[in-house]
């Protein structure tokens, strides 16, 4: 089973629910998909034992061949290349690699090399197998990261992962395939704002889901009526709480500090088990 | 997606000299980027507010803004296939990078990018590259200044694409109104739109927490902006949570030389002030106002030094 976890609004406790549900079923896979800004491990102090490089093909101009037709720049919708006189720039963080310009180039003057834009790493903690990925700082594009890290999905096993927030490509990329969706919210105008964003993506992709409310009183009770108006299953509330907030600054999961949230997290992953099965 | 930021250079490297971008970003979520650009939008004098966090939009829920002109968005093109033309050679298939039109071409929308490769491998002309809707695009006034915003629609691609529009849109509400200055709040993250939403600017501001997963965030959100030379400064929010990280930031900022403008207790006004509405400054006088008026003073000191 997959369930990923993911929120609309940034901050809301996404990788609070996904390591503690990680830790709560002992043998998991986890993959954090939050390639921007990776911080599951923070918490599951998985030693790093593998890594591997994320490239995209990028391509290459053959100035022999090319008689700067400029039928190529004309082709790509990502502005990736341009031809000025005598010279063919090419602009590599903007290309897509979708092969446009090889295929109109009448002087087959275009092949391709690869370029790194970031890292698949690997490694275990307790029975957990985990994995995240790394976008290079400077690099805009998210997404062949994300495909090459959600390669290493192992579907005999039950996976968490950990999702971006916002409701664009990355989180559509991260949740594509998940059995079930857990959103994580705050009982806030913000919150419930992206939170109903959130819920618009998982209906959209047709995934099951559940709320997960964070800080718990900290706010008003709107998001609260908001779920029972829609008829979405509030699969656990976390108390606003100092100590809370404190473990959480300290990177301690609230698995490992107390046998109470360990069940809590457990009792929750049982849940959506039954919830899929039906 | 990606394909913008070129885009976004060629249009502010030409800007005028006398108005200025300052960009509210985090690298982590929820640190309180959204709420502390709405109290600076109270405390700015000749301001035009940008909401570039355009997947999650939240700055209009305090600024509440009277939409005055509302403009369709097409991000990038999506495949149209005639089934009725199609001979079913699977060219198209075959040759999409993106895995985005099945054995039985039909077309999986949330894959397509838009590239226009299987509408030129098309042996019949079956596949037209159309329009896509992805958006709207508004310009609006508040109680505080104009502002440019926008809504991306579920499930899209480009929003770094749709930033750039904001920030232009923006930069045109500077120009017609005389403002001096473009607010601008960002999304999460390091990736395309982040870049986008801050490119060219006169100076980021990152807010940050004492957590080890903002840190972690802030350094490599510190990174992004070297990358594009952009200066930084840094404010500690909610800096009485842990007050041994918070001494860890300003640290690491000391030794990186970078400057902290603010250091914001943990103060449950923040969200009270969100519930009504309103910015923190409107809704309180306390020490966390006084705080971010103090904030506010010294990052218009630093733009000006900029100069």
């Amino acid at each position: 089973m997959i369930i990923s976890v993911a929120s609309g609004k940034g901050g809301t406790g996404k990788t609070t629910v996904a390591t503690n549900i990680a830790l709560s079923i002992g043998k998991a896979q986890f993959l954090d998909c939050d390639v921007e800004e990776p911080n599951a491990n923070i918490f599951l102090h998985a030693k790093i034992k593998e890594r591997e490089d994320v490239s995209v093909s990028i391509p290459v101009i053959d100035k022999e061949k090319c008689d700067f037709c400029g039928k190529c720049s004309e082709f790509c919708a990502y502005n990736a290349l341009a031809v000025v006189r005598q010279k063919v720039l090419v602009f590599p963080e903007l290309c897509h690699s979708c092969g446009g310009c090889a295929l109109v180039c009448p002087k087959d003057a275009i092949t391709w090399k690869e370029r790194i834009v970031g890292r698949v790493e690997h490694g275990k903690t307790k029975d957990i197998d985990f994995y995240h990925g790394l976008l290079n700082v400077g690099e805009v594009q998210a997404i062949p990261v994300l495909k090459a890290l959600k390669r290493k999905i192992d579907r005999k096993m039950n996976v968490i992962i950990d999702v971006p927030p916002g409701t664009s490509c990355p989180v559509i990329e991260s949740i594509k395939g998940s059995d079930y969706c857990i959103l994580v919210t705050e009982p806030t105008p913000f919150g419930l704002h992206d939170l109903k964003l959130a819920v618009e993506v998982v209906r959209h992709m047709r995934i099951p889901f559940g709320i997960v409310i964070n800080r718990d009183g900290i706010g008003d009770n709107r998001v609260e009526v908001y779920c029972r108006k829609e008829h979405i299953p509030v699969l656990l509330k976390i108390p606003e709480r100092e100590k809370i907030a404190l473990l959480y600054s300290k990177g301690i999961a609230l698995a490992d500090e107390s046998h109470e949230w360990r069940e809590m997290f457990g009792l929750v992953f049982n849940r959506i088990q039954e919830e899929v099965k039906k | 997606m990606a394909g913008d930021v070129r885009a976004c250079f060629q249009s502010y490297t030409r800007r005028g000299e006398e108005m200025k971008e300052l960009t509210v970003i985090s690298g982590k979520g929820g640190t309180g980027k959204t709420s502390i650009t709405a109290a600076f939008a109270t405390l700015a004098q000749n301001a035009v507010f940008a909401d570039c966090d355009v997947d999650a939009a939240d700055l209009h829920l305090i600024l509440k803004p009277k939409i005055k002109k509302t403009m369709n968005f097409h991000g990038l093109k999506i495949a149209s296939i005639d089934k009725n033309l199609c001979i079913d050679c699977k060219k198209c298939c075959e040759s999409c990078r993106f895995h985005a039109i099945d054995q039985n071409i039909n077309l999986i929308k949330e894959s397509c990018e838009g590239c226009g490769v299987c509408a030129y491998v098309c042996p019949v002309n079956a596949i037209k590259m159309i329009d896509r809707d992805s958006g709207f695009v508004y310009i609006s006034e508040t109680r505080f200044g104009p502002m440019a915003h926008a809504v991306l629609n579920t499930a899209e691609e480009a929003s770094g694409k749709l930033v750039t529009v904001v920030r232009n849109n923006a930069k045109h509400l500077a120009e017609d109104k005389q403002k001096d200055l473009i607010i601008i709040d960002g999304p999460p993250g390091i990736g395309c739109p982040v870049i986008a939403s801050m490119t060219g600017v006169d100076l980021v501001l990152i807010v940050t927490e004492p957590t080890l997963s903002a840190i972690h965030d802030l350094e490599r959100v510190l990174g992004v902006a070297q990358h594009f030379k952009i200066s930084a400064v840094v404010c500690i929010n909610k800096s009485s949570i842990n007050t041994e990280n918070t001494s860890k930031i300003e640290e690491y900022c000391k030794k990186n030389n970078i400057l902290i403008v603010g250091k914001l207790p943990y103060d449950t006004t923040i969200t009270q002030a969100m519930i009504h509405e309103q910015s923190v400054i409107e809704f309180s006088d306390g020490v966390l106002s006084q705080n971010i008026r103090d904030m506010w003073n010294k990052i218009l000191e630093v733009l000006k030094q900029n100069d």
